[in-house]
């Protein structure tokens, strides 16, 4: 189903992934899935609802754990980590982007960008004010640094969440239907930024959508169907 | 470092809901302001009455008792007989601590002791035509002074007097008011054996104790001798020690050496003091219902914060934060609460207990006003500092634990 490209460690790796939530029915979310992304791609992953594509996006970013199988970042398989451990590959590694921004609303935006590095801890005070604004900055909203979310209109906001993901340098995004909830105007931002932060900064984009239009922006989409990869393409 | 953003959030979460917070922490601030002013009321009440008892009675009195009758000779040399006694008649013997003038020598050797022989009996008071029943002290008013109070006790006249006077006697002032008695006037007394003198009033005093102003007297111990018909001889050996805490383990050893019973001022107000670990008990439970209800609060508070803020929990998981940094935001939160409570639980405990300290209380039988015995120790704000540390982050403890176990795919996958 999968190229295997030879040579190079995929930055994610599902290997028979397959995740049963644990009901009075079992509902079986994605099925024995297999899924190398490498470094720098950027893949669209569509389907129908209920198809399982949020599902396989929290297993990717390690915010779900695989009833089977294994999830390699970086070559590395994850599976018998602790939760803590997976909390810190999380860290440096992964940013995520939902479909609602989830700022904490006792932050300003700067404040809110800034916090996934404070946590880390890699940089000093002063660093990390400088590179929380020039990320402001490279998506147009610095002058909006010192204001609360809900100040923000809601491209703006998303925009914040954007740069908040970023905010540790990780090596993949992945996003959860960013432009749902955005308009025409706004998700066209959005979707130029997604395709900037793979094709111009090397960052491995992994975007959940369904919208069409965003889609066919990755050069990979990735379509599912009832828990099971329908078909991996690669324009 | 992750202590830092921890705080932080938890600074900003705290800020946020000012109003939840301040109430929150009020409630703290109470409970430890109450608790501060009970606990120095009831123990500062309790000191002063324990201070009471050691200043009017010895510490330890030794009597011409014994706590249980003497046993058989037969009993004795056969203690594994078949023996069965009826019917015996009790010994006669004269009543009277034996050589109490070489006891109380020893006893007077020791550092910080003072001891005193004296004869306690029965008599009638009697002047113009009307009688009063009162308890005989013949004692050594130089001791007595040490002993207890009774001489600052002294309205009028002092007990030095029956020193500089024959014949003298000194009696409460509820006798003297009853049979009409004042100073310098002769009072009949006459004892259970049918002796009768006549004696001056040489002393007044007022204790405040009914039983003590109406129906006891003091006189030499040998007036006492000659009146009660027992030459030479004391019933009690007064003690006053440097430690009262230690009276409880002196009595025994004076008894289990002489043989006389030995009373310490522990086993005479046995029942006093345990009225006093009822009332500890009633009030501090009272006070840990406040503190209680307190922490009830703050854990309502923090739970409710937890369910709001389930989102935020899932997105910082998901940012990275491990459960650890959760729990820790909700915990600083508590202890927060619990510490802003705890200086305004002081401050609240000073000003009450400067309101207490100001009210003046009249103690039926005494003409003076007093003030609130109030015991202003570290104590009683190290307690309630720590009550309120304590129940702030056990209620914010439950709450804690709940959001670090959040699953953050649950929150998000139910909120897109």
């Amino acid at each position: 189903m999968n190229v295997a490209d030879a040579g190079e460690t995929p930055v994610i790796e599902l290997r028979g992934v397959t995740r049963i939530l644990q009901e009075t029915v079992p509902v079986t979310l994605v099925h024995d899935i297999d899924l190398i992304i490498q470094r720098g791609e950027f893949v669209s992953v569509t389907g129908p609802s209920g198809s399982g594509k949020s599902s396989l996006l929290y297993l990717l970013g390690l915010l779900d754990l695989p009833t089977r199988g294994q999830v390699l970042i970086d070559g590395v398989d994850t599976s018998g980590y602790s939760s803590d451990r997976l909390a810190d590959v999380r860290l440096a590694k992964l940013g995520f982007v939902f479909q609602f921004h989830f700022l904490l609303p006792e932050f300003t935006v700067l404040q809110n960008v800034t916090l996934p590095m404070i946590r880390l801890g890699r940089l000093d005070e002063k660093a990390i004010r400088e590179r929380g604004m020039a990320l402001l900055r490279d998506f147009e909203i610095d002058d909006q640094a010192r204001k609360r979310p809900d100040q923000l209109s809601g491209g703006q906001r998303q925009r914040v969440a954007v740069a908040r993901a970023l905010a540790n340098d990780p090596a993949v995004i992945l996003a959860d239907e960013p432009t749902g909830n955005l308009d025409t105007r706004n998700s066209e931002i959005v979707q130029g930024i997604f395709a900037d932060l793979a094709a111009a900064q090397g960052r491995t984009v992994i975007a959940v959508t369904h919208d069409q239009d965003f889609a066919s922006s990755a050069p990979r989409n990735v379509h599912l169907i009832d828990g099971r990869i329908d078909s991996d393409v690669r324009r | 470092m992750f202590w830092g953003v921890s705080m932080g959030i938890a600074a900003a979460q705290l800020r946020y809901r000012r109003r939840q917070t301040i109430v929150s922490t009020l409630g703290v601030a109470l409970g430890v302001g109450f608790f501060v002013a009970t606990s120095a009321l009831m123990s500062g009440s309790e000191k002063d009455m324990v201070q009471r008892l050691l200043d009017n009675a010895p510490h330890i009195t030794v009597k011409d008792e014994f706590r249980a009758a003497a046993p058989q000779p037969v009993f004795i040399a056969f203690p594994e007989g078949a023996i069965a006694l009826s019917s015996t008649k009790p010994r006669e013997y004269l009543r009277g601590i034996k050589n109490h003038g070489a006891k109380v020598e020893e006893l007077s050797r020791q550092p910080g002791v003072v001891a005193e022989a004296a004869l306690m009996g029965q008599a009638i008071i009697r002047y113009a035509s009307k009688d009063a029943s009162a308890g005989i002290a013949g004692v050594d008013p130089e001791k007595e002074r040490f002993l207890t109070t009774i001489e600052s006790d002294m309205q009028q006249g002092s007990l030095m007097r029956l020193r500089t006077s024959s014949q003298g006697i000194v009696i409460g002032q509820g006798m003297a008011v009853r049979l009409g008695l004042s100073m310098d006037d002769l009072a009949t007394v006459v004892s259970p054996t049918g002796l009768v003198r006549r004696m001056k009033v040489v002393g007044i005093f007022r204790t405040g104790n009914l039983l003590l102003d109406e129906g006891q007297a003091y006189m030499l111990i040998k007036d006492a001798q000659v009146l009660l018909d027992k030459p030479f001889i004391a019933n009690r050996i007064r003690i006053k020690i440097a430690d009262p805490d230690t009276a409880e383990d002196i009595a025994a050893q004076l008894e289990s050496r002489w043989g006389y019973r030995t009373e310490s001022w522990q086993e005479v107000n046995r029942d006093f003091l345990g009225l006093f670990i009822i009332r500890n008990t009633i009030t501090y439970s009272i006070v840990g219902a406040i503190m209680a209800v307190a922490s009830f609060g703050i854990f309502n508070i923090i739970s409710t914060v937890v369910m709001e803020k389930r989102r935020d929990i899932a997105i910082l998981m998901s940012m990275g934060f491990r459960a650890g940094d959760i729990e820790r935001i909700f915990l600083v939160q508590g202890v927060f609460v619990g510490m802003i409570g705890m200086v305004f639980g002081w401050m609240l405990g000073l000003v009450l207990l400067q309101m207490l300290g100001s009210v003046e209380i009249s103690v039926p039988g005494l003409m003076d006003t007093q003030k609130l015995p109030l015991e202003k120790g570290p104590f009683q704000f190290g307690v309630g500092g720590l009550f309120a540390l304590v129940s702030a982050v056990a209620a914010a403890w439950f709450p804690a634990r709940k959001a670090a176990q959040v699953r953050p795919v649950d929150i998000i996958r139910g909120a897109t």
